[in-house]
């Protein structure tokens, strides 16, 4: 774990003491069950979200994805009644399409990540409206199903089971960026892209590779929000998601410039945003302020690590300034 | 101080009169970088109304002495003389006040606004009021004569992206005379220009100097300076080689001031060991896009290193980007040992055991913000790998084995790059390239920004791969490098090959002919005795 992710854990456990000392409803099971539930959600889209940051781009379509994947989810198995797995399938290689689409206008027609997937965002929101008649998608009073319920929804162990999926994904994620081979290239071209391709890096097929597994993972947490939620109405749902996965990337020390982040910090930049939404909700702030106290904590956290980052630059320069002057004599 | 500016001078009509005071002079001018002389004991003047031709090599010192009189950088010692002031040395504002202007190879317009909006930028004409609004009518009085004055045949509202380069350069020049500039300071303004256009510009300079300012013309197009200077000045290694009044101005005297010596000490690679090889890389009448219209063949040679020189823009670059795949190849072939080989990207060229050291060490070379061991391995990862996933002792393995081989000078492999000096940096580049298997090796300007200890370094590891049997092509524009390391030296100019000289025909001077496309002069004529 990096300093950067361990001040970050600090200031959770800060956070987390002082919402406990004026609310102690904060650590009751109940509260912590749910809000692991949302970390779970927002934590599979928050790691999508940051494969493709680290290349330097960014995912503007995945809230509206979202409404799209969720509202078709619940309509191939509630309407169409198709079975769950093999909707499941589906919804997930509908993402990787979608991804990979996104990640071949921007590699091969050198479209801007940002035009491409603002694009997406208005474009996925219009579909899913239109594909409900601006309706609601839902379930029909007593249809069930025990075992994708039990899997997005249901808990074992006292976890939900939607946040042990968070912890299996994560390890797999990490071990993806951080030790593989396609992680080191996605981490060569974030710094710099044609230096990487100077190496004989593939660096169209890799950046293409980073939408694909955003894809893949915001189908996923589509489906778990869909399971959360039971009924949307793809006018408002998954509305500023990408939001909130990008602040979650920010907060974890990525840089939008991309080459630089870890998987352990888009995970505590998630849980810091739903600890804050928690905190509104139980410190008794008026609701509406909520975006705003997101807003200020990611402000004052980035200003935080960027003035430490020019603090410790200084006092490095000034250490080898006195060993240089130290070390003179001695040559 | 100069402060006697601008007094009258522009309605001067007097042209190049030997007698009439100069208007700039520079007195045994010396300047020194940390290890390199740039400029030492140089001395010139400039009259109203003369158009200097300033010639010499790459580093010859031009650059320092357009900084000089920029006011960019101050010199260690010596006078410079504007306008009978003396200073020790400009300011920027000094030189911008006493009428120095500068048009660079460069351009410094903006392309999205319009040829009026540049060339009074900052400065435009305002209308009354609290809104500040530019007032067109009257910046369109203030450009109509400039424009003239330069010999426009364009408006003042067009676009600066629809004019062509030399209509370009005309802006900048007007945009000189906007400030009432006394003298013009041209750098390589021609070097991009197509034929017609080099007319016009030629044109414009002759136009100048009837208005009685000053020219000081710098190009490596040396027919050029032939028409339009009244004097040549030579610079070599940063001293004045001679001064050729408009009588003895002649191409052959401009090349032997520009040469003047024998190589000094002749930079080496250490001579062949053995004969060259088979031909490995063979490029066939291939485009590239800078010059759609010039097909250029050239092959490189098993256990030999071929040197590529050429003036800069001459598209020796090019050539490398697209042999390296990073570039599209707009026709022609490639075969690598006999076969065809098409190479699309980089990675191909990489598969293939085609590697290139690119021009821009920091840009495209190495990933300065990763380690020395991270960008040793970057090419070549999967095989330090298993199952995907990297493993890092092999890495280190690797990296520690060529940092040890090359000599890198860094506390450990896992040392940012961005840390290293220049020559270090290069040695990781060429690290991460010989810990696999080259066969065709292309270096883009190998030594530059590099100490000489490094350099030396590098042309032994150059000399090692050929021995090896890798076919080895060296860019360079540094004349003594080319003669020294290659075993035999491509030219080009203006897009293509203009011809390939033997050991025996190495001299600057054939290389130097070559890059103005002019006929070397060869050992053996044509049909030879063998």
């Amino acid at each position: 774990m990096s300093k950067k992710d361990l001040g970050l854990l600090i200031l959770i456990l800060v956070v987390g003491a002082v919402v406990t000392a004026i609310n102690p409803r904060f650590l009751s099971a109940i509260n912590l069950a749910n809000t692991s539930n949302l970390v779970a959600l927002f934590g599979i889209l928050s790691i999508g979200q940051a494969f493709v940051i680290i290349t330097g781009g960014i995912e503007l379509s995945v809230g509206s994805l979202i409404a799209l994947l969720g509202t078709l989810f619940i309509d191939f198995i509630a309407v169409r009644e198709l079975d769950w797995p093999l909707a499941f399938v589906v919804i997930i290689v509908l993402g990787a399409v979608i991804g990979f689409v996104h990640g071949w206008l921007i590699t091969r027609l050198k479209l801007q990540p940002f035009v491409v997937t603002l694009c997406g965002l208005l474009i996925y929101r219009g579909v899913a409206r239109f594909y409900t008649a601006d309706g609601t998608a839902g379930f029909a009073f007593g249809q069930n199903f025990p075992t994708l319920e039990f899997l997005t929804a249901g808990r074992s162990y006292g976890l939900p089971n939607s946040f042990i999926a968070l912890i299996v994904i994560a390890i797999v994620m990490w071990v993806v960026l951080h030790r593989s081979v396609f992680g080191r290239y996605l981490y060569a071209i974030g710094k710099n892209e044609e230096a990487a391709k100077y190496s004989g890096i593939r660096t169209g097929r890799i950046i293409i590779a980073a939408y694909v597994i955003c894809g893949v993972l915001t189908a996923l947490s589509a489906i778990y929000f869909a399971m959360y939620t039971r009924s949307i109405s793809p006018a408002s749902h998954g509305q500023f998601y990408e939001l909130y996965a990008i602040a979650a990337a920010v907060l974890g020390g990525f840089s939008l410039r991309g080459g630089e982040g870890s998987l352990v910090g888009v995970i505590l930049g998630t849980v810091l945003l739903q600890e804050l939404q928690n905190l509104v909700n139980l410190l008794g702030i008026p609701s509406s302020l909520n975006f705003a106290v997101m807003g200020g904590v990611i402000l004052i956290g980035v200003l935080v690590d960027q003035q430490w980052g020019v603090f410790r630059a200084r006092r490095r320069m000034i250490e080898a300034t006195r060993q240089n002057v130290a070390g003179a004599p001695a040559e | 101080m100069a402060h006697r500016l601008l007094s009258g001078a522009m309605t001067s009509t007097d042209t190049t009169h030997p007698d009439t005071a100069p208007f700039l002079s520079l007195e045994a001018v010396r300047k020194t970088y940390p290890g390199v002389v740039a400029l030492d004991r140089f001395s010139m003047e400039v009259r109203p109304g003369e158009v200097i031709g300033l010639v010499g090599e790459n580093g010859a010192g031009k650059s320092t002495l357009m900084k000089i009189l920029g006011g960019v950088t101050r010199p260690d010692s010596g006078t410079i003389t504007v306008d009978g002031v003396a200073h020790d040395g400009l300011t920027v504002e000094q030189s911008i006040g006493s009428g120095i202007a500068f048009v660079h190879q460069e351009l410094n317009l903006f392309e999205n606004l319009d040829v009026a909006a540049n060339i009074f930028f900052g400065r435009e004409p305002l209308k009354a009021g609290p809104l500040r609004l530019v007032d067109r009518a009257k910046l369109r009085d203030m450009v109509a004569p400039l424009l003239k004055r330069v010999g426009a045949n364009f408006s003042a509202d067009a676009p600066v992206a629809s004019l062509s380069l030399a209509q370009q350069q005309m802006v900048e020049i007007a945009k000189a005379l906007s400030i009432r500039a006394r003298l013009v300071i041209l750098d390589e303004p021609t070097s991009s220009l197509p034929m017609a256009e080099t007319e016009k510009l030629l044109d414009v300079i002759k136009g100048l100097k009837a208005q009685g300012i000053s020219v000081i013309f710098i190009s490596h197009r040396l027919h050029e300076i032939e028409r339009v200077a009244d004097r040549v000045v030579v610079l070599r290694d940063g001293t004045l080689a001679g001064t050729l009044a408009k009588d003895r101005i002649n191409h052959d005297e401009m090349v032997r001031l520009m040469i003047g010596r024998m190589l000094k000490e002749r930079e080496k690679a250490g001579e062949a060991t053995r004969a060259p090889g088979s031909v490995a890389l063979s490029a066939e009448a291939i485009r590239t896009s800078t010059y759609p219209d010039r097909p250029v063949s050239i092959e490189l040679r098993r256990a030999e290193i071929l040197g590529l020189a050429g003036l800069v823009g001459s598209g020796r670059t090019e050539l490398a980007r697209v042999l390296f795949g990073i570039d599209e190849r707009l026709a022609g072939s490639v075969t690598l040992d006999g076969k065809p080989l098409n190479v699309g990207s980089a990675a191909d060229a990489v598969a293939n055991g085609i590697f290139l050291v690119p021009e821009d060490r920091k840009l495209t070379g190495i990933l300065l913000d990763l380690s020395i061991a991270q960008n040793i391995t970057l090419p070549n990862l999967p095989a330090h790998a298993r199952r995907s996933l990297v493993s890092p002792g092999a890495e280190l393995a690797t990296a520690e084995k060529q940092k040890k081989n090359l000599g890198i000078k860094a506390p450990s492999v896992l040392t940012r790059t961005g840390t290293l000096s220049g020559g270090n940096q290069q040695k990781v580049v060429l690290a991460k390239w010989l810990a696999m298997n080259p066969k065709v090796m292309i270096l883009d300007e190998p030594t530059r920004g590099i100490d000489i200890g490094a350099k030396a370094e590098i042309y032994g590891l150059m000399r090692a791969l050929a021995d090896a049997g890798v076919a080895v092509l060296m860019i360079s524009s540094d004349m003594e490098e080319v003669i020294g390391v290659s075993d035999r030296i491509a030219v080009m100019h203006e897009g293509q090959i203009s011809g390939i000289l033997d050991k025996d025909d190495f001299s600057q001077e054939n290389v130097l002919l070559l890059a103005v496309g002019k006929k070397p002069k060869l050992l053996q004529a044509a049909g030879g005795v063998q």
